[in-house]
């Protein structure tokens, strides 16, 4: 199942800053990665060995190896009690910003 | 906003859903100022839920003007259904009973702001609250991005997330146990289709509304090719809107996380099953949604109150979730708050001493009541999952076929044959163990 299919009729405003940020120390040794299956907007990707999939992560210095597309979240939370390590810095976006539901 | 009001808040509520509006309204109704900030652009955008609210609730709070409210069907039309892969064991029932109302959360919130606004509350949307302000163990105030705010008390009515009531110690982290996540598709659906598949009258208002139960079962191969069957702790639902119906899903976290299952993979095989299948057809995707569902219960409840402050709704884990119920919890538990918001700014006092009068009015009402004989629902309908999700959702439709089927068996032989495999197909500790369950909440609930 494509979720990008269910994802395109979810209307965003983006913010600019990431609202969720990992601390990829943790990451690199957590087994679990308990992430990358319980978000519903599959916003957590495992990125390519030492590369990223995300143009923005590539000119940082450090090597992630998961990616965050925060700009798919949908603010429920469900990553943050799930991390059983509590690497997931869990913030709101901005106001004004992140998702804007008008059927739900 | 100007400095003068600033300066004469009394309250500051956080969270502009219908926990929030509801303390703000008791607030201004006994004389305050009071201002609710929401993080949203167009207030209710953030919020979603199932489906339905109850008049009656929205009656406690707007006597008045509650008939006006945008509702887009009134459930006249239950139905609980037991689903296995394929086969589908339903309860229908149909009634007058016009009180459970479904809404779309954007539209639904926006009104009852309006409501609130016509008698005086001030509302700052687009205003994310940081962190509390928290002075010699005092709620003081709040810090949004732009400004503070200070009154004398504070709200936290700001959603099952609630970082403010983590921030300050009022609630422990949570663990995936604690929750239930909800996902969501609103699929349009044209109006007479949905008249005559949900058997409404024509032009009516009438609505249908279902769980169901099962059909999400699989067999998995673990190590040393041991095959085991694996059962998602998950009820599905379908709410009917005007032209419009929600499906979803409420999925124990604990078990997407210890299955590593996507929750949007399971929406879709749930949406899959030939009953539901059946229901959904020819709708189109028009929003797909996500939420947690705090599940903590009575339990595990949170501090309700400390110096200063006061937690409300979602945020304080007040939800009946084996009854589907949240937005009267919040709007009667932002009500409560409210009144004990006046009471303590009429007194001088907003101190815990005082503000405790909130939780005895919540033991008073039906928030905790119910809480408390549902306390232990959640836990033991997990514990028993395998058997309401997969075995007996399956000898439903076992009986049924056993009923139904005619092929010259005498019905003798049958129905032995269907009531001896209650007692020896499974070991019969498990049939002890169910029986034992059921006793449990019938007599938490009863007594």
């Amino acid at each position: 199942m494509d979720i990008e299919k269910k994802l395109i009729n979810v209307k965003y405003k983006t913010d600019n800053v990431p609202h969720l940020v990992l601390n990829q120390e943790i990451c690199k040794v957590c087994e679990d990665k308990v992430c990358l299956t319980i978000c519903p907007a599959n916003v957590y990707k495992q990125a390519l060995s030492g590369e990223n999939t995300d143009n923005d992560a590539k000119k940082s210095d450090t090597i992630e190896c998961i990616s965050v597309e925060y700009e798919n979240c949908l603010e429920c939370g469900a990553c943050r009690v799930a991390c059983p390590y509590g690497a997931i810095d869990w913030k709101y976006p901005a106001a004004g910003c992140g998702v804007a539901y008008k059927f739900s | 906003m100007t400095e003068n009001f600033r300066e004469k808040i009394d309250a500051i509520v956080v969270g502009a859903g219908p926990a929030g509006v509801s303390a703000a309204l008791a607030i201004k109704r006994g004389g305050k100022n009071v201002v609710v900030l929401d993080r949203s652009e167009n207030i209710g955008s953030k919020n979603m839920f199932g489906g339905a609210v109850y008049l009656n609730s929205i009656k406690s709070i707007l006597p008045n003007s509650y008939k006006t409210a945008p509702y887009e069907r009134f459930m006249t039309n239950h139905t609980y259904s037991f689903l296995t892969e394929d086969e589908a064991v339903s309860v229908n029932a149909v009634g007058k009973n016009q009180t459970t109302a479904t809404v779309l959360r954007p539209k639904f919130d926006k009104w009852l702001v309006e409501e609130a606004k016509k008698e005086g509350v001030f509302f700052a949307p687009k205003t994310l609250v940081k962190k509390l302000i928290y002075k010699n163990g005092t709620v003081v105030g709040v810090q949004t991005e732009q400004e503070k705010y200070f009154a004398p008390v504070v709200i936290l009515a700001d959603g099952v997330n609630s970082l403010l009531a983590k921030q300050i110690g009022l609630r422990p982290e949570f663990f995936p146990k604690d929750m239930v996540l909800s996902v969501k598709e609103t699929l349009k659906l044209d109006k007479k289709v949905m008249e005559e598949r949900f058997h409404l009258e024509e032009g009516s208002k009438e609505g249908a509304m279902f769980e169901f139960f099962g059909g999400l079962s699989e067999i998995r191969t673990f190590r040393k090719n041991k095959k085991r069957l694996v059962t998602p702790f998950a009820i599905g639902f379908l709410y009917t809107f005007k032209d419009s119906i929600s499906i979803g899903l409420g999925v124990s976290l604990e078990d997407l996380a210890n299955y590593k299952m996507r929750p949007y993979e399971l929406l879709e095989k749930f949406k899959e099953n030939p009953a539901v299948k059946k229901l959904i057809k020819g709708a189109e995707e028009q929003e797909y949604s996500a939420h947690l569902i705090p599940e903590f219960g009575f339990n595990n409840l949170p501090r309700l109150y400390a110096n200063g402050v006061m937690v409300v709704g979602d945020a304080a884990g007040l939800v009946n979730s084996a009854h589907f119920e949240g937005t009267n919890f919040a709007i009667e538990s932002g009500k409560l708050a409210g009144e004990t918001a006046v009471i303590a700014l009429n007194l001088g006092n907003t101190r815990h001493n005082i503000l405790k009068i909130y939780k005895e009015k919540l033991q008073k009402s039906f928030v905790l009541k119910d809480l408390k004989s549902y306390r232990n629902v959640v836990e033991k309908l997990y514990s028993r999952k395998k058997s309401i999700l997969y075995y007996y959702p399956k000898k439903m439709a076992e009986l049924m076929e056993t009923v139904t089927c005619v092929d010259n068996v005498p019905k003798k032989r049958k129905f032995r044959k269907f009531f001896g495999s209650i007692f020896f197909e499974r070991s019969i500790t498990e049939l002890f163990r169910d029986f034992k369950a059921f006793l449990r909440l019938f007599f938490d609930i009863m007594f």
